[in-house]
């Protein structure tokens, strides 16, 4: 005697939000009861293992079926398929994060007893209108079906997103403990998003936000594995280890929005997942900066004068002075090979980091050390390529910044 | 050329991917109705094409615009083979006939494939222009308003309730005919569901001529079903109660509706024209062949009470002259006070006729010809004995009328101990046999055409004068047809020749329905009772054998409401001359205290200690509102399982005819022993189902319990062994204990604290002081109380189990296993839950499918009926799991239907709502509060001020809001606009991005869903029209989709996002009434196949928020900022 099938279907579409993180982490339907079981589910109802294991599964299937729909979400807008009860929402609404709350500009009104929401995506102004919320459920079990684990994608930053990194993720999910399943699902998110954005004109994050009605937080972070992924950023290496996904995330930001052609010009038809490659070629200029021994001279003494006791180091930075400049004028001028580009972070680390580290700098020597030496750049009379410059050196600044931490 | 139809093919969304190599669709639109078709413009290479296509005009019968349904095909294009279809969209018109329901239907229609699901959605707009037909020969019947709902619909006022229609249509089954040998799966399927569409409308045109015929304007509790006879071909059938009703004005009384009174009814307003245009309502008097009401017998009272009825108005109607007019009907009604309690039977001066010369003018057509051979004058077989009629060849025919003495099984008492359970029900079966002799000889032969019954399950107060008892019948029937393996399995053995069966399949079917409607009319009869309410008809096939099975509740009605003629009312009896209180009359017994059809222990009303009640009361119809009820109802279920050998042909009707009887009886005792335990003494909505499989019988009897006040409370139940010393007396004791203990677990969880009864004498007529009922709910339950209570049912008659062997034991066994429902829930399979009635708006309603495997061949009835509860239990479990957020809540209208789809494979289907309440109020039912404050609350908390931007969205808040809003002006045509607006997109690499900002602004309406006839929290302010879909959903890739129960998940979720879409596109946003009544599930998993079936009907509707004034004053507020907020407050 065997259950041959068992289902319920609810008018409105019941979901529990804890099996659905359950099903987000890629637990299988028995692991799922399992972990309900240890939660005390079945205290709740006098429910049985059986009654747990039918509601299980029956959850399971139903988030099977909206994954379909979870995989193109613009479709969700209008889906006639599921019809989500309000009560659910203001369950999702209160154990939401904040952070989803304030990136998601919801504004509720209640008309007739029913729930009507709008939720604005701009810009250019676009205006989801949901009764009873749908959209808006729908946004927030994105977050969930979009969300990633760090751990994970700092184990695929920068890797191609193909079938070769597809088959290692086991190895993946063993080094990090996030179920395959849980990885796949990641993998597939990232693949696909990729896959959108690469044919899509206009600013990255913004075309990731609209198309996959994400928060803005994680459609940067998405655009940030994009940019990694697209442009094969190095960083596996040991010396990189110590950094996280959000550090590089937020260098990833600063050079979507300051290195790219979308960067100059946001109207122009070319994508910004790629470096502006004008702008790699102007950097070879800069050369100049520590080929010209009049010129490095000058702006040693410019910016030493600048930093004489305001710190510690100060003899260090003297000393280093040299060295430390050549190793970011050599990265810039480098940056038009593609292998260089790749390595971009790498060099950041091991020309200009760990020689600072070494020497004991702060946090605020850094910053300090860093804006006198841009700075001082523009005083040099000789120098002709401010623009340029500061346009490699604040995203250098900032992603040093960043990337200046234990 | 009295129609035209137009139809308008917008526009289409989220098509599937049909050439890979592109990954887009080049996409067209074939529309058709009837033999007519055209075709739009091919939208290349696009997924979400705008066709914006001219408006197609169909110029066509009103007869077809009834019987066709709109087709609407989408293919994808191909230069060089031939074109793929992508799906189709079936749009019945019927609602758009009606003057009242909607006047367009225009929305986004999920495009649907029998293979595939749903893929896509396509944007329609249909009208029609509907020219007038005063033909009076005419076929078509638009106008007639049809509801699924068993009582008269929210917003409507009945002036007269006709009675019963019925009609049947058959047709081959496209899936075994020949042809289903050389076309693909999907051809057969699209073909049986154009079928299936095709006949119900023809069956819904041809009852509503008969409602024309009858004078009526309105079908309630229309009720059709369908026999899938496999090889033997496709019935649709079905029942309703014509009426004729009124609109309310919504704004002036809403809620009067159900209190309404004919005698202020307006005699204008009483034959309510069906059409708007002035079109005349078609009366039987203006028919040259009448099948008017033959009664000239009616009234010839014996009794001295005066006559309700004039004789010369009976004179007058059936001269069929002119001067029977509008104005008649009300006339007849105006003098009669509520003193008129006709209702007598079996009255020997009273000769009733059979008249049988009706040829209607829709008779002629196929399928559903009659004859007026006087064919039905033959009574029905009258027991299982006499089990031949010559007429039906091949036929065995059982009947049996256990339940006929429903309402006295319960005094078993000392019926039991004497006789047996078996002497008595054969002594109910030869009394009754007698009585109908005796009726039969005395030439009591009923008019065939006027069956006396009403599908309704629950009346306006007054209308329900006195109950008797549930009459049900069945008849086990050989379809005549060759061996056919289980329906659908395979696809073989389809080569049949056709001539030879179809030409007499009709009569054949419409004799069958008629001889169970003669049983159950007799039973009602040997009730004292003259009609038949909450009347229902089922049938479970497996393969050649059918069980025919009718129910329903014997009652005598307040014939104010009736149409003259359709009841016999021959003479009022001297018991009924006193007007009985409302809240206890029902339960007065109608039939003759000396002359009992059936063992009974009455006792006087516990009420109004005036008259005469049984001890228990079963009824299949609704508690009535004004009933005086003790605490909360509860769901009572008994469940059976009978194993039978595996036959053939007649060998297996006759197995399965001597298994019916003692099922039946089985599932009564059932019942009456959980009854006992639940303490107490009626059951509601009572619906027996027995279903048949190859090796077992399966029955399932659902129903509600219930104290009633005026019936006596109900003795407990006492355990004895059959000789003394046979079983250890301890053993006996520890049951009876347990018992006892649940009886009292029971009365405690149900809160049935009745009013305490002075004095024992139960025989003296004291007049009780009529509020005393009200007195419990202000007891507190106070342990000793309770334990006086417990004692108290102990001195009472108890009922008596005896434990003769060890099946006793496991059936005590069995009574104590039901888990009562979990705190925070109730259940019940009615309208109403007796006991709670300040409901909240949360609404979920949901279908549940689960088939269990019997592994075990070698299994016992007693192991089948553990495995069978356990099943039926485990599933009341998982609701209860799955509904937890919304404790405090009710299930209500649990609808169980149990089905043996193939050996050893038993599914059982359950469709209900689950409703939310407020506990405090049900606790200390004061005067209705407005409700739902909880939940208010809970919403008021997420207003934030309203901003709009987009002007995209304001057109869809405007339609958003007026749907759900006051619903004067309905117009779709926001929607519209806004679509229209888009423009053809540019292709490109900017496709997505572009395609998801279209979108944005279009949005879904909710669409609640609700099997009840009402919404909780809200009113009903206009019936759009009936739902009534048939769908069916095939798969090659099983395992591909999740398994069975992957398939099946998604294949209903499909079908109710169909019904939401098709509601939505009438401009409703809920269903009442809604019911699944079929879900035939086939699977071969080794072929990784399976298919099934799924019909669906209800009501579409507008309702409105009951707290409308509040919210829109709140809306008012918090929408400053925006137009949202004032549209929503208009």
């Amino acid at each position: 005697m065997s259950v041959e099938l068992d289902v319920f279907v609810g008018n409105t579409t019941i979901m529990d939000e804890e099996v659905y993180q359950l099903w987000l982490d890629g637990h299988t339907v028995n692991d799922a009861v399992k972990v309900r079981m240890e939660g005390g589910v079945m205290d709740e109802c006098e429910a049985s293992k059986d009654v747990l294991l039918s509601d299980t599964m029956d959850q399971y299937r139903t988030f099977q079926m909206c994954e379909r729909l979870l995989h193109s979400p613009a479709k969700l807008a209008n889906q006639l398929l599921f019809q989500i009860p309000p009560h659910r929402q203001i369950m999702l609404i209160e154990r939401c994060s904040r952070d989803a709350l304030i990136q998601l500009t919801h504004l509720f009104q209640r008309s007739h007893n029913s729930l009507f929401l709008y939720l604005f995506v701009k810009p250019p102004p676009l205006c989801y209108v949901s009764s009873h919320g749908n959209l808006f459920f729908v946004s927030l079990s994105l977050f969930r079906y979009y969300a990633f684990d760090d751990t994970f994608v700092r184990e695929v930053l920068g890797k191609k997103l193909s079938k070769g990194t597809k088959k290692d993720l086991d190895d993946i999910s063993a080094k990090t403990n996030v179920t395959l399943k849980s990885c796949r699902r990641q993998f597939d998110n990232f693949k696909r998003v990729f896959k959108v954005v690469e044919e899509l004109k206009g600013p990255l994050v913004e075309n990731i936000r609209q198309h996959f009605l994400l928060s803005d937080k994680l459609a940067r972070d998405y655009a940030a594995i994009v940019f990694f992924a697209n442009n094969r950023f190095e960083t596996g290496k040991r010396k990189l280890q110590y950094l996280s996904f959000q550090d590089f995330a937020f260098c990833a930001g600063q050079l979507i929005s300051n290195w790219t052609v979308g960067a100059v010009d946001n109207m122009v038809e070319d994508m910004d997942v790629d470096l502006d490659k004008e702008f790699l070629q102007e950097l070879k200029e800069l050369k100049i900066l520590i080929t010209d021994k009049d010129l490095l001279d000058q702006h040693k003494s410019l910016v030493c004068t600048a930093l004489r006791g305001k710190t510690k180091v100060f003899i260090e930075m003297e000393n280093n002075f040299k060295n430390l400049s050549r190793g970011l004028i050599n990265i810039a001028a480098k940056l038009t090979n593609t292998k260089d580009v790749r390595d971009f972070f790498i060099d950041l680390v091991e020309k200009f980091i760990e020689p600072c580290r070494s020497d004991r700098w702060t946090a605020a020597d850094m910053k300090l050390y860093l804006t006198h030496y841009t700075n001082s750049a523009h005083i040099l009379d000789t120098f002709k390529h401010q623009v340029v410059w500061d346009r490699y050196m604040g995203v250098v600044k900032s992603c040093i910044f960043k990337m200046y931490h234990d | 050329m009295p129609g035209k139809l137009k139809a308008k093919i917008v526009a289409g969304r989220h098509l599937p991917v049909m050439d890979r190599a592109s990954d887009l669709t080049d996409a067209f639109v074939e529309v058709k109705f009837g033999n007519t078709t055209f075709k739009t413009d091919v939208c290349p290479k696009s997924l979400n094409p705008q066709w914006n296509s001219e408006w197609f005009k169909f110029e066509v019968d009103d007869e077809d615009l009834q019987d066709e349904p709109l087709q609407i095909t989408v293919l994808d294009h191909d230069t060089y083979s031939a074109n793929d279809a992508i799906g189709k969209v079936y749009i019945d018109i019927d609602p758009l006939l009606y003057s009242e329901a909607a006047s367009v239907i225009s929305g986004w229609f999920p495009i649907y494939d029998t293979i595939h699901g749903i893929r896509g959605e396509i944007n329609v707009i249909v009208k029609v222009e509907l020219f007038n037909d005063l033909n009076r020969f005419r076929q078509s019947s638009c106008g007639v308003k049809f509801f699924c709902t068993t009582c008269i619909p929210q917003c409507y006022r009945a002036t007269l309730v006709h009675g019963f229609v019925e009609e049947l249509v058959v047709n081959e089954d496209p899936e075994y005919q020949w042809i289903d040998r050389i076309r693909t799966p999907r051809a057969s399927n699209e073909a049986r569901q154009r079928l299936i569409s095709l006949m119900s409308g023809e069956l819904q045109r041809k009852i509503g001529l008969k409602v024309l015929e009858m004078g009526g304007n309105a079908v309630v509790g229309y009720l059709q079903c369908f026999d899938l006879e496999g090889e033997s071909g496709l019935v649709v059938r079905a029942i309703g109660t014509a009426c004729t009703l009124d609109k309310l004005s919504s704004g002036s009384a809403p809620n009067t509706n159900t209190h309404m009174h004919p005698n202020t009814a307006p005699a204008s307003n009483a034959c309510n024209s069906p059409s708007k245009d002035g079109k005349e309502p078609v009366f039987v008097e203006d028919l040259p062949s009448s099948s008017g009401p033959p009664t000239p017998f009616r009234a010839l009272p014996t009794s001295s009470s005066p006559p309700p009825f004039s004789p010369s108005k009976p004179c007058s109607r059936q001269s069929s002259s002119s001067d029977t007019d509008l104005s008649l009907t009300p006339k007849t009604e105006e003098p009669h006070s509520v003193r008129c309690r006709p209702g007598i039977f079996l009255c020997p001066s009273s000769p009733i006729l059979s008249t049988d010369t009706l040829s209607l003018p829709g008779s002629g057509s196929v399928g559903c010809g009659r004859g007026s051979n006087p064919r039905a004058t033959t009574s029905a077989p009258l027991s299982s004995i006499q089990s031949d009629s010559a007429l039906l060849r091949k036929s065995v025919s059982f009947t049996e009328d256990l339940l006929l003495a429903a309402s006295g099984m319960g005094s078993g008492g000392s019926a039991g101990k004497e006789a047996g359970p078996l002497r008595t029900l054969l002594r109910q079966q030869t009394q009754t046999a007698l009585e109908q002799r005796g009726a039969s000889s005395s030439g009591l032969l009923l008019n065939a055409r006027e069956f006396p019954f009403f599908t309704l399950t629950s009346f306006p107060p007054g209308f329900l004068l006195h109950v008797g008892g549930v009459v049900s019948a069945r008849s086990v029937k050989l379809l005549d047809r060759i061996h056919n393996p289980a329906l659908g399995n395979t696809r073989s053995y389809k080569l049949l020749d056709w001539n030879s069966v179809t030409a007499d399949e009709p009569e054949t079917r419409d004799a069958w329905w008629e001889e169970i409607r003669q049983e159950i009319k007799s039973h009602a009869r040997a009730l004292g009772c003259h009609a038949v309410v909450g009347y229902s008809e089922s049938t479970s096939i497996c393969e050649e054998v059918c069980i025919l099975s009718a129910s329903g509740t014997a009652a005598i009605l307040n014939p104010r409401y009736m149409r003259e003629g359709c009841l016999d009312i021959g003479c009022t009896d001297h018991r009924f001359e006193e007007p009985s209180p409302p809240n206890c009359g029902f339960c007065h017994i109608p039939y003759d205290e000396l002359n009992m059809p059936f063992p009974a222990q009455l006792t006087y009303c516990y009420h109004c200690r005036r008259q005469k009640v049984p001890d228990v009361l079963f009824t299949t119809i609704d508690l009535p509102s004004e009933a005086a009820v003790a605490g909360k109802g509860c769901l009572i279920q008994a469940r059976l399982c009978r194993l039978k050998k595996k036959a053939q042909g007649e060998a297996n009707a006759t197995a399965i005819s001597n298994l019916l009887p003692f099922m039946e009886y089985e599932l009564h005792t059932q019942l009456m022993n959980k009854l006992k335990l639940r303490s107490m003494n009626a059951l509601f909505g009572l619906h027996i189902q027995i279903s048949v499989g190859e090796n077992m019988l399966l029955g399932l009897a659902s129903a509600t319990g219930v104290y009633l006040t005026a019936l006596p409370a109900p003795g407990g139940i006492q355990i004895a062994g059959k000789t003394p010393g046979d079983l250890s007396s301890e053993h006996i004791s520890s049951i009876q204990k347990r018992i006892n203990d649940t009886i009292a677990v029971n009365k405690e969880l149900y809160q049935i604290n009745p009013p305490e009864l002075a004095e024992e004498g139960v025989g003296s007529p004291i007049p009780e002081p009529r509020h005393r009922s009200r007195l419990f709910r202000s007891h507190s339950e106070s342990s000793d109380e309770l334990s006086e209570l417990d004692l108290s049912h102990g001195k009472k008659d108890a009922f008596v189990l005896e434990i003769d062997d060890t099946d006793a034991v496991e059936d005590i066994h069995s009574l104590l296993i039901d888990a009562p429902p979990p705190t925070g829930f109730y259940s019940c399979n009615t309208e109403n839950m007796p006991g709670i009635s300040n409901w909240t708006s949360g609404v979920q309603m949901f279908t549940s499918v689960r088939v269990l495997r019997l592994s075990n061949a070698n299994l016992t009835n007693q192991g089948l009926n553990k495995i069978f509860t356990d099943l039926c239990e485990n599933l009341l479990k998982s609701f209860y799991f799955k509904l937890r957020s919304m404790i405090p809540c009710c299930l209500c209208h649990l609808n169980f239907t149990v089905a043996v789809p193939e050996e050893e494979l038993i599914q059982v289907t359950v469709t209900a709502v689950a409703m939310t309440y407020d506990k405090e109020q049900t606790q200390e039912k004061t005067a209705e509060k407005p409700v739902n404050k909880g939940s208010l609350e809970a919403e008021e908390q997420l207003q934030f001020p309203l901003e709009l931007c987009a002007d995209s969205s304001s057109s869809n808040i405007q339609t958003a809001s007026k749907i759900s809003g006051v619903g004067e002006s309905t117009n779709i045509s926001p929607r519209v606009s806004s679509l229209e607006r888009c423009s053809p997109l540019q292709e490109g690499r900017s496709r997505s991005l572009r395609s998801s900002r279209s979108f944005g602004g279009s949005s879904v309406t909710v669409v609640k869903m609700t099997p009840l006839s009402f919404l909780s929290g809200t009113r009903i302010i206009k019936y759009l029209g009936i739902i009534n879909m048939f769908f069916i959903r095939e798969t090659t890739s099983l395992r591909e989709e999740g398994g069975v129960s992957g398939f099946l998940h998604s294949f209903i979720a499909e079908v109710f996002a169909m019904v939401r879409a098709h509601v939505a596109a009438l401009g409703g946003n809920a269903v009442v009434s809604y019911s699944m009544k079929e879900c035939v599930f086939m699977e071969n998993p080794n072929k990784n196949q399976a298919q099934c079936l799924i019909n669906v009907s209800g009501d579409a509707v507008i309702c409105i928020s009951e707290t409308d004034q509040e919210s829109s004053a709140s809306t008012a507020n918090t929408g400053q900022t925006g137009g949202g907020g004032t549209d929503g407050a208009t």
